[in-house]
């Protein structure tokens, strides 16, 4: 919402002795944050008004003319022009040397064609201004000033650019506030200035009873709670008063004729919109409002047009729709220049409905804009009487005497009771009654006795949070002490699963993985990127009714894609090596729940020249250990279509299946546009953190010294290391200690088909220093056992 | 006999000075101390001396070996401290070839920040919650007293799930304060960060999913006092003791009285331009807005159970975006989901 100064001073208060800094820093605290301000003569520099002493041809120029302009000083100063409308007396814009213009254009003199020009007369486009502020003036040609001026005056001064225009973010609870009064009144009370009000009157008298000439009804009273209405007769179309311009220049609208002026003045003023009808064009001379019907169209005043369908409210005359309510007016019954007669319509409609409508349609106005916020419907009557009173004050037309008034609903006065007590316990503070007082009289809230009488323009207030705010404010939030609350010592924590999260994170990053944040919407077309079968439950997922796109429409049930659309997009950068993990949330839909699981994975990628299979392996291990998580199993497994059929592993913990690790299958990687390795783990971290083992404690370190024996064995390619390693630990019995895998050799002197496998076996005894005896009592049947069970012969 | 002895020293000393190594050094002290050498040779004819000769030729034969065998080793010991000596510097390396480097993984920005304002509330003694991100419309609006028709449920502001608009993305970490009064009696003290979600589309300064920190405490007797307490304290360690910060009226549907803070521009001190430019930090503002918050709506706390009269609370919402934006200096919030290592590996 814009306020310019100049308005709020020469009407309302007079602030004119506080800096815009000063203001916009008070009114900002007090509770009406300003967005930006700024002073409308910027952008314009050293441009006075001149007075046209001569004019001549120019001697080198068919079309240029050299002129003698009094600038208000001493000398006359030359200024050459190529426009053709200048005669000698007019009193002009004169850009001066060293002048600036809108658009950041600067001016100096300099010589055209052999002559001195010392600067540059204007045109209004040049000035930033358009035929509707100067109706008087022309658009390809000097602006001949028809203006209460003399040379040397600062044409900022002339145009009305003297003022600052503040723009206020205003809270949707504070309807009152989209208007210049409501804002006047936010600053006189954060000022503590009184503020001056105006009750309109209307004289009123034009022939004729109103009654017989119009007729209002209003069958959607659901969605208007008020309507009033008032004509005028014999009107005179003619631009505004520049006071009435400049006011809807400084705000942001456009000046059109007296009529549209006028409604917009007192949109802004009061915050009411309002409308103005060409009486001709009412059929029936009836208005109804009424919500539209199938298949209706109108043409509004943008000159598009709009498809209604029901639940938009329109006001209608006995035939068809002549507006969008609230919104828009209808192209049918626009003001127009030789219009007679006019109804001005100061309704008020349902916020809900006119916003819907809007969004619908794609057409946000001041008006809907204003309506949505749920207005004051006790604003309607002195807005209409407002806008008769400025017809009457413009000489625009004669107003009838009379007003049509439908009112559905009665806001009923509420009050509430002034507990000066409580509001100082909710704000810790210790603010006077009297005080309180004050503040509420300021914002012109009565207070009789101990009763706040809430005024219809403050639907907000209402409970004693309210009242504390509006004594807050003004008191001041600043000026508030600044206390510890003197609760009993709570023990602050982590909840949940978030000291493993944390501990999971820093065990990532030790061993050099990077954390990625991704989105937890996908597209549905990630399965078929990583080639899951169509058949798989993972598809079933939570789907975005209005995404913003298919790229992000539904919940993911698996990380991997994120984790890889990321490792691609690092590639895509030439980033050589990179490690990445997230802790990601998946969403799984519940059969019969309202809202789905919302587990989180841990997902592990990465590609790079150091990057194989083991070395994933390795570090879900070293994070397995960090986590006291007993020793995983892994299982080959060839059928999961994301993975290198022959380089992935399920992994499983004391039966209990976390996840699966592996090379992503060169096919996926393709999807990704990706031409390398990539080694990728997902691992359902609501399972794993039921894995982990309580806190350790001490083992006595080893008395004796542990005995070592290397054994080589051959064996089939088909005999995997962990059966090896099964069949050697099952065996061993309890002096068997650690079994190390620390050669697998084929070639020379290992048959075809054969591999040799070699173990580093530790033993040890808690109580003495093993013999050779008790070596191989251990070795030995070990050896027997591998040769049996999986034909693994001693090398 | 004694002038044998002393030419054997002198021999020897001179000897011993001028060997160059400890071979060299084992060849004198063989042949002069060795059970051949030269002072065992003069020894063995101490038999054709008198009597009387004897002991004194004894005791200067004695003092000729010590003196040998003490200039033997104190010129080992020189010698073997320079041969050290010389294969240290031949061992000397050019120190600023860089060093081996064990990569190392670096937390999320977000994150990095996430966990210092946890710190800071876990100190004072709130416990850190969690809660879903598919929500019920209940939890993220109607018990916030955000009414049906009210345009942040627009279908063009939340992702919905179903016709009924009746399960949605949360759009702010708001529904925690319900979820969490609904369990917990007071005091609460709690602080629940999280992803929300907004239909916006991806720019500089917009994200369709972003983050939240959502505070609350409820207890008997806490003030607006005490809620700026908390936030003066979050921001004075966040960001430093001499952070300056404004509070002023706000509204928000489910806090009465609410309020947003903002922060006086880091960049230019708050005056809003930096030589005579308009500050790019605070846009010319001298401030920048850091969270919104409030005492808790009374119909909030009825609405779970919680006796309005006997208990008060305070509740805070910041967006962690524009918070770690503001701490680590960059201005682009597509970054942050790009997931770029280069931008990762500098936090």
């Amino acid at each position: 919402m814009k306020l310019n100064r100049k308005w709020l001073h020469e009407e309302f208060v007079d602030l004119s002795h506080v800096s815009d800094k000063e203001y916009v820093e008070v009114l900002t605290v007090a509770g009406q944050k300003v967005e930006t301000y700024e002073r409308l003569d910027a952008e314009i520099k050293n441009v006075v008004v001149g007075k046209i002493l001569s004019i001549e041809r120019h001697t080198n120029s068919d079309h240029m003319w050299v002129c003698q302009v009094d600038v208000g000083k001493e000398e006359p100063v030359q200024i050459v022009t190529g426009a053709q409308n200048v005669k000698q007396g007019d009193l002009v814009p004169a850009a001066l040397h060293n002048s600036r213009l809108p658009g950041g254009i600067h001016i100096t003199k300099g010589k055209l064609r052999g002559e001195v020009s010392n600067g540059m007369l204007c045109s209004i486009k040049e000035l930033n201004l358009t035929l509707n502020d100067v109706p008087y003036a022309i658009e390809d040609g000097i602006w001949i000033l028809e203006e209460d001026c003399k040379p040397g005056d600062d044409i900022n001064l002339v145009i009305g650019n003297d003022d600052t225009v503040v723009d206020f973010e205003i809270t949707n609870n504070r309807p009152d506030c989209y208007s210049i009064i409501g804002l006047a009144r936010e600053s006189a009370a954060a000022f503590n200035l009184p503020m001056k009000h105006h009750e309109p009157v209307v004289k009123g008298g034009a022939e004729g009873n109103l009654l017989d000439l119009i007729d209002v009804e209003v069958p959607a009273e659901e969605l208007c709670r008020r309507y009033s209405a008032r004509m005028v007769r014999n009107v005179k179309i003619a631009p505004s008063p520049k006071w009435l311009r400049q006011r809807l220049r400084a705000n942001g609208v456009r000046p059109i004729n007296n009529i549209v002026d006028i409604t917009n003045y007192v949109m802004l003023e009061y915050g009411q919109p309002m409308h103005a009808f060409d009486y001709r064009y009412i059929s029936s001379k009836k208005i109804v409002v009424r919500e539209a019907v199938e298949g209706e169209t109108l043409v509004t005043l943008d000159g598009n047009e709009r498809k209604l369908t029901p639940g938009m409210l329109v006001i209608a005359d006995g035939e068809k729709p002549i507006g969008l309510a609230g919104v828009m007016g209808g192209e049918n019954s626009e003001i127009v220049d030789d219009t007679v007669d006019v109804v001005f319509e100061s309704a008020n409609f349902d916020g809900t409905s006119i916003r819907q409508t809007a969004l619908a349609l794609g057409m946000r106005t001041e008006s809907s804009g204003k309506f949505e916020k749920n207005i004051d419907p006790m604003l309607t009557v002195p807005a209409v009487n407002r806008a008769c009173e400025l017809v009457e004050l413009l000489g625009a037309g004669e107003v009838m005497d009379g007003m049509i008034d439908i009112l559905n609903y009665i806001p009923q006065p509420r009050t509430l009771e002034l507990e000066p007590d409580r509001i100082n316990a909710l704000l810790g503070t210790n603010i006077s009654k009297e005080d309180m007082l004050d503040y509420l009289n300021r914002l012109e809230i009565p207070v009789e006795g101990n009763t706040i009488l809430v005024p219809s323009f403050r639907p907000d207030l209402q409970i004693m949070a309210d009242i504390a705010e509006e004594v807050g404010r003004l008191y001041g939030y600043n000026v508030i002490p600044t206390t510890t609350f003197r609760a009993e010592t709570a023990e602050g924590g982590y909840t949940g699963n978030m000291v493993q999260e944390n501990l999971t994170g820093s065990l990532c990053r030790s061993l050099g993985y990077s954390e990625i944040l991704s989105y937890s919407f996908v597209s549905p077309g990630i399965f078929d990127q990583i080639r899951l079968p169509s058949d798989s439950p993972l598809r079933k997922t939570l789907c975005i009714q209005n995404p913003l796109g298919e790229d992000t429409s539904v919940m993911r049930t698996i990380a991997l894609p994120s984790m890889l659309s990321v490792l691609a997009r690092n590639y895509n950068y030439h980033n050589i090596s990179v490690k990445l993990y997230e802790l990601a949330k998946v969403y799984l839909p519940v059969e019969g729940e309202i809202l789905p699981r919302e587990p989180k994975h841990l997902v592990l990628g990465t590609y790079g020249a150091n990057e194989d299979f083991f070395s994933l392996k390795g570090e879900i291990e070293t994070i397995f250990e960090g986590l006291n998580i007993p020793a995983a199993r892994y299982t080959a497994v060839k059928d999961n279509p994301s993975y290198h059929p022959g380089r992935c592993a399920s992994i499983s913990v004391n039966g209990i299946q976390v996840g699966v690790c592996g090379q992503i299958h060169p096919l996926v990687a393709k999807n990704y546009d990706m031409d390398t390795e990539i080694y990728a783990a997902e691992l359902d971290f609501s399972v794993l953190v039921t894995l982990m083992q309580p806190k350790k404690t001490y083992i006595p370190l080893p008395k004796y010294q542990a005995a070592t024996r290397d054994i080589a064995v051959v064996c089939d390619e088909a005999v995997t290391v962990a059966q090896l390693e099964d069949c050697i630990r099952s065996t061993g019995g309890k002096l068997l200690r650690e079994v190390k895998l620390f050669d697998i050799y084929r070639g020379k002197g290992i048959e075809e088909g054969k591999k040799s496998v070699a173990f580093s076996l530790s033993l040890r005894a808690d109580d003495r220093t093993l013999t050779d005896v008790d070596v191989e009592s251990v070795v030995s049947p070990i050896l027997s056992k591998l040769e049996t069970e999986l034909n693994a012969k001693l090398r | 006999m004694r002038q044998q002895l002393e030419q054997i020293k002198a021999t020897a000393l001179a000897e011993i000075a001028a060997a160059a190594d400890a071979a060299a050094l084992e060849a004198v002290r063989v042949r002069v101390l060795g059970k051949k050498g030269e002072l065992t040779a003069v020894l063995k004819q101490m038999g054709k001396l008198s009597a009387e000769e004897r002991p004194v030729m004894g005791q200067i034969a004695n003092s000729v070996r010590a003196e040998l065998e003490a200039t033997l080793e104190a010129r080992k010991a020189d010698l073997n401290a320079a041969a050290l000596e010389k294969q240290l510097q031949e061992e000397a390396i050019d120190v600023t070839i860089p060093g081996k480097k064990v990569e190392m993984g670096h937390q999320h920005p977000m994150n990095k920040v996430l966990q210092e304002v946890k710190e800071i509330f876990i100190g004072m003694g709130y416990q850190i919650v969690d809660g879903p991100e598919v929500e019920e419309a209940a939890y993220n609006f109607t018990r916030l007293n955000i009414e049906e028709g009210h345009p942040s449920r627009d279908r063009s502001d939340t992702f919905y799930f179903n016709d009924d608009d009746s399960v949605l993305l949360r759009t702010q970490t708001s529904s925690v304060q319900i979820r969490v009064m609904e369990n917990m009696k007071p005091p609460i003290r709690v602080l629940a960060p999280g992803r929300v979600f907004r239909k916006d589309e991806a720019d500089a300064t917009h994200s369709p999913m972003f983050h939240q920190i959502e505070g609350l405490v409820v207890d008997e007797g806490i003030t607006m006092a005490d809620l700026k307490g908390a936030l003066e304290t979050l921001i004075k360690r966040l960001y430093s003791e001499d952070a300056v910060c404004r509070f002023r009226p706000h509204h928000f549907p489910f806090t009465e009285p609410s309020c947003e803070v903002d922060m006086q521009c880091f960049k230019c001190g708050g005056k809003g331009e930096i030589d005579g430019q308009v500050c790019s930090t605070c846009h010319g503002e001298g401030w920048i807005e850091l969270l919104g918050a409030g005492m808790v709506h009374p119909e909030v706390l009825e609405g779970c159970g919680i006796d309005s009269k006997k208990y008060s609370g305070f509740a805070f919402g910041i967006g962690l975006e524009r918070m770690a934006m503001g701490r680590l200096r960059f201005n682009d919030l597509r970054l942050i989901f790009e997931n770029d290592v280069r931008f990762l590996s500098q936090f």
